[in-house]
């Protein structure tokens, strides 16, 4: 259930809802992280339930060491008031046999907060695809939501995800059906959605496992052709700072803690290295060194 | 995944399967996982007067709930504290899953969370935990427990034991470094926590990170102090490392600094006599 962390109640009428599902690579997770730090959202509340795994941890948000020691827990709630958007983000797991229970605890929630839509963000196996399936982006809608979105489909181009059927080659007379392989509860909260005249939409990527930032920011480059939260693109671009009062400020990366490489004290603080590296995943970034190794990724809008 | 050794290793996948619940259960399926699921539920039994006082309908009054989790944190706290036998045992939790030992059934007497009351000072309820509490059991225990507590002007410290191949940093770590403490705390604690705080991307997770959360959640002042060390059964020098903590505990109960770290190794003897593959 929703648990308001301010003092007074948090209103989201009207609102547009995104959040995750816990899916292949984390992509949808990433995305989130990437749209609260990109829009600076602040946190409202938490949504406390008993169908996560437990973990807390310090803001991993956090800009500098003033705001570095703020908990957080698997599942918050973030708004961005001016653009109308509430962002649930999703930390940790769902246990075992509670998705079900999960995703009506979601359903109550979304119903009675009053969203105006629900989008969430999701990925699936890319090596499980058809062969019509061999581009990246999908969609799905309720068809509460489709009847108000069909133009803004149409002018996007987007393509719908795919009914496969269950068994190819094996049984050709089976019916299609709706298979999102690696999505976790994303399927789940499509049906139900439609059987429950939700406004939902599932914006999917087929992706692999390994370093999926790159899916983040194309995902929510994606959804910001849609919904246009931000003026331009999201892109990657790395600003040295000059030192700040910390001198053992380290890099800080939107990585999820299992993604964290080990390199050694020299390795970080060798700037040739860290160009190297860096470079290696994004060609197209130039970069300024200064005098420190104080690194910042900054979104370039 | 298959090794050169021809042993088999199950690989952590941040993948996410569709659910098998989804499929059609029969009647004794459901049977099975009804039966299964009243099985894994936590239950709390209290000495009688407690009970009296929560059966008239009131709650236990607490104002510093120390929670110890993990064999190093529970020998800590009975040797620094417990030891002064001024406590009563006044209740227990009992959670069976899969990692309980046979011999403590559902309403078993080996059961391993202890709580106990100081005897001039009531309001402070110290609580061991060396058992196992499984995933889905995390958040039913907290609630339950702190279901019974009175919150206002509550202060919980939790003591963690952890392994430290669980703490991701950048710097090499070397040996003389372990074992160390860490902190976490709600943003209703005030204090100064007595250690550094855990830094990015590293995460609690276990009883620890549920109490953490109800705490935050609920607007409860809460630190959780994490020892990381490099031993995984009781060790001395591990427990040794809780010993700042005591300032902080010191205010509201007696605690006995004088005892030294070799007192400690009475407390250590136990699970020593399994592991001889390396004698």
């Amino acid at each position: 259930m929703f648990i308001s962390s301010q003092d007074s109640p948090a209103a989201f009428k009207d609102f547009t809802l995104v959040m995750p599902a816990v899916a292949v690579g984390n992509v949808g997770q990433l995305a989130v992280d990437l749209i609260v730090s990109t829009l600076n959202m602040s946190r409202v509340g938490y949504f406390h339930t008993d169908c996560l795994i437990p973990m807390a941890g310090n803001n991993p948000y956090a800009s500098g060491k003033e705001d570095a020691e703020e908990l957080h827990t698997p599942a918050e709630v973030y708004t961005a008031a001016e653009l109308k958007l509430a962002v649930l983000q999703i930390r940790s797991p769902i246990i075992q046999m509670r998705s079900k229970k999960f995703r009506q605890q979601l359903k109550s929630w979304i119903k009675a907060s009053g969203f105006s839509r629900t989008v969430v963000l999701s990925s699936s196996h890319a090596y499980q695809r058809d062969d019509q399936q061999l581009t990246s982006l999908r969609y799905l809608m309720t068809p509460s939501l489709l009847a108000a979105s069909a133009d803004a489909l149409k002018e996007l181009g987007w393509r719908e995800m795919e009914r496969i059927p269950a068994f190819p080659g094996v049984d050709a007379d089976a019916e299609p059906r709706l298979c999102i392989p690696g999505g976790g509860i994303t399927k789940g909260l499509y049906t139900d959605g439609c059987a429950e005249d939700l406004p939902l939409a599932v914006l999917l990527l087929f992706c692999s496992e390994g370093d999926n930032i790159p899916d983040a920011f194309a995902l929510v480059n994606h959804l910001n052709d849609w919904l246009h939260l931000l003026d331009g693109q999201v892109s990657l671009e790395l600003d040295f700072l000059p030192s700040l009062q910390a001198s053992n400020q380290k890099q800080k990366f939107l990585f999820y803690s299992f993604l964290i490489e080990r390199r050694t004290k020299q390795q970080v603080e060798d700037p040739n290295f860290l160009e190297f590296a860096v470079w290696q995943r994004h060609p197209s970034c130039t970069f300024l060194i200064e005098d420190t190794m104080v690194v910042k990724m900054s979104l370039n809008l | 995944m298959a090794t050169f050794f021809g042993e088999v290793l199950s690989v952590y996948s941040r993948a996410v399967e569709e659910d098998e619940e989804e499929l059609e259960e029969n009647e004794e399926d459901e049977q099975i996982r009804r039966e299964l699921e009243e099985k894994r539920t936590v239950h709390l039994h209290w000495n009688p007067e407690v009970s009296e006082l929560l059966r008239a309908g009131n709650k236990v009054q607490c104002s510093s709930f120390i929670l110890a989790v993990g064999h190093n944190a529970a020998s800590f706290l009975s040797a620094y504290i417990l030891a002064s036998a001024n406590w009563d045992t006044v209740g227990r939790a009992v959670a069976w899953n899969e990692r309980s030992r046979s011999g403590t059934g559902p309403s078993g007497e080996g059961s391993a969370c202890v709580f106990y009351r100081h005897k001039d000072e009531p309001a402070v309820l110290i609580c061991h935990v060396t058992c196992h509490i499984a995933e889905d059991q995390l958040f039913q225990w907290t609630e339950k427990v702190f279901g019974y507590l009175q919150t206002r002007g509550l202060t919980v410290t939790v003591l963690s034991d952890s392994s430290v191949a669980d703490y991701k940093t950048a710097d090499y770590m070397c040996s003389s470094s372990t074992p160390f403490l860490r902190s976490l705390r709600s943003s209703a604690f005030s204090d100064q926590p007595v250690c550094p705080s855990l830094e990015q991307p590293n995460i609690i997770t276990g009883l620890p990170a549920a109490v953490l959360n109800h705490c935050q959640v609920h607007s409860i002042a809460a630190v959780v102090y994490q020892c990381y060390s490099d031993v995984t059964g009781p060790d001395s020098i591990t427990m040794d490392k809780y010993k700042p903590v005591l300032t902080k505990l010191g205010r509201s109960i007696q605690v006995d600094s004088s005892r030294s770290t070799d007192g400690l190794c009475n407390f250590v003897c136990i699970s020593e006599i399994q592991s001889n593959l390396y004698i």
